[in-house]
């Protein structure tokens, strides 16, 4: 059995604001391949994010498989409005770092 | 007219400059729109709130001087949305005035200037609620009551195309609209041409962040969108970009909660069965977008509102065991704050750099804190003094705190500036609602006027 950083995988994984309440996360693979081998792992499932972040399940809003950019698409909800005093990431981008060192199952 | 071309020199305009060689190419291109969207709801609530920017003064002119030359050059529109980048009416006065300056500047030949308002009166949301038409609430937010409308300072409604089309139709040389829909301004454009839904709110979806839709990444570089009736293509302006199925596809989900609809005043732009293909080496083909209408007109509406005035401070630790029992050292200083203004009316808030600052208690890795830790610390008050007071007890008493087995008993933290610092007065987003209007028109009023010599 062999493992493989999501960051390996992927050519683009990121967050951003979806709106004043949500952020929004984007894994976006070069080739169909590992697209198809990283959905087949289940290693980035709505469930597995939960656990990743440490979060409900219900405050993920969205979890998209997208074949059109080969791409696995999430959304949770904030706990606060952006920019209210004591959010450190207004624009949301600096919360996909947990993503980078998920493992996925490759063979 | 069987084609027509859209260039964006710029996702988010003033929030830094565009670049001038990719523009100029697309300039060169001959399009017969030059767009740029100004605003975003990303800032955070304060330059709503407080009726300010988030970008300098000079680089929002810088932007506005390269597409206003350029328009007057080809003889072309220009259409900027959410001036200001929130689109509140002194932001699109603010606008309509560096059109004059520069347009006075440059002795350029009379031109139609045409403007329209987006903010909206908390007594006409206040009387809608009372008519029995709910104010709803996106993303898990609960309907508007008349106590958060209370708490806000300013609203602005998201205009659709309506405004635009009706100032294009009214044949303006130049449009600086309130707050928008990113894709609206472009979409109105192609509507007012006579091209379908579908493929004017796509031509605006992936125009409205400029080469964000390109690939290598490189932001601020000018992007050229072609529609007809049949399909919407983009092509990458900078020489060492390219549109491709990958990153044009990508773009459809960014910032999105999903990649398959976008909501418009009006209605929803389908994606699910859209289809890519590399037609040329920097330009990617999109066809098979659909729009369906909404049964109802309801319009986004955005607020703000102030939390308080807002002091910040700084602390470093580098004991390890002071670092392992931080949360305590938080817990001292907050007590100490207690002790001197009571249990509520004021507000601490503690991001630990180094353990969770970015993430939160979103972060896996909290238990597992750096060898130093920055400390900020947020003190928020009715009043600039009792801020400033806050901040420098929730600030200097982590000094102070008092661990039972700390070797360092001379202070407890590190200090680059023993002192706090002014900032932003606190607000919050209050609105993120939809309102049902009769006319979609009703909340944008709209004025021309000639500028030039």
């Amino acid at each position: 059995m062999t493992k493989t950083r999501l960051s390996e995988l992927a050519k683009t994984i990121r967050s951003k604001n979806a709106g004043t309440d949500k952020i929004t996360f984007d894994i976006i693979f070069r080739e169909r391949e590992a697209y198809e081998t990283v959905k087949r792992s289940g290693a980035v499932s709505r469930d597995a994010m939960a656990r990743l972040f440490g979060i409900d399940e219900a405050r993920i809003t969205d979890f998209v498989e997208y074949d059109p950019a080969y791409a696995i698409k999430f959304t949770i909800l904030r706990r606060r409005p952006s920019g209210s005093p004591g959010d450190p990431d207004i624009f949301g981008a600096q919360q996909y770092a947990p993503l980078l060192d998920v493992e996925v199952e490759t063979a | 007219m069987d084609s027509l071309k859209i260039i964006c020199p710029n996702g988010h305009l003033g929030f830094a400059p565009l670049k001038v060689e990719s523009f100029r190419l697309g300039v060169a291109a001959k399009p017969d729109f030059i767009a740029a969207d100004s605003g975003s709801d990303d800032i955070g609530p304060v330059p709503l709130g407080s009726d300010g920017c988030a970008s300098p003064k000079a680089w929002q002119e810088h932007d506005l001087e390269q597409m206003l030359l350029a328009s007057r050059e080809i003889g072309v529109p220009m259409i900027v949305g959410s001036a200001g980048d929130t689109g509140s009416d002194s932001r699109v006065d603010m606008y309509v005035q560096i059109i004059r300056d520069l347009a006075a500047r440059h002795g350029l030949a009379p031109f139609k200037l045409g403007w329209f308002y987006s903010e909206v009166d908390k007594e006409t949301v206040r009387a809608k609620i009372a008519s029995g038409s709910p104010v709803q609430g996106l993303d898990a937010r609960a309907d508007l009551d008349e106590g958060e409308l209370d708490a806000t300072d300013r609203i602005v409604a998201v205009a659709g195309v309506h405004p635009y089309r009706a100032l294009i139709e009214d044949g303006c040389d130049v449009i600086i609209g309130g707050r928008s829909s990113d894709s609206a301004i472009f979409a109105a454009a192609a509507l007012s041409r006579g091209f379908p839904e579908a493929q004017a709110y796509y031509l605006g979806k992936v125009l409205e962040c400029a080469s964000f839709c390109a690939e290598p990444y490189g932001a601020k570089e000018t992007v050229l969108g072609e529609i007809t009736r049949d399909w919407v293509e983009v092509t990458a302006m900078h020489p060492g970009q390219r549109c491709t199925v990958a990153s044009v596809a990508g773009h459809a989900m960014y910032e999105r909660s999903n990649p398959f609809h976008e909501h418009v005043a009006g209605g929803v732009l389908d994606m699910t069965d859209c289809r890519y293909e590399q037609v040329a080496e920097k330009t990617t083909r999109v066809t098979g977008m659909r729009f369906a209408p909404a049964d109802d007109f309801r319009v986004k509406l955005e607020g703000a509102g102030k939390i308080g005035e807002r002091f910040v401070g700084m602390a470093g630790i580098r004991d390890p065991y002071t670092i392992a029992h931080v949360d305590e050292v938080i817990e001292w200083a907050r007590e100490q704050t207690r002790e001197r203004f009571g249990e509520t009316g004021w507000a601490l808030h503690y991001n630990v750099f180094g353990r969770d600052g970015v993430m939160g208690e979103m972060e896996p890795l909290r238990d597992r804190p750096g060898h130093e830790l920055l400390i900020v610390v947020q003190g928020v008050a009715p009043t600039r003094e009792m801020a400033e007071e806050v901040a420098m007890t929730g600030t200097r008493q982590l000094f102070y705190a008092r661990l039972p087995d700390v070797k360092g008993t001379a202070g407890g933290v590190s200090f680059v500036f023993d002192e706090v610092m002014p900032a932003s007065p606190g607000y919050r987003w209050t609105l993120n609602h939809t309102m049902a209007v009769d006319d979609p028109l009703e909340l944008f009023p709209r004025h021309t006027e000639t500028v030039g010599a």
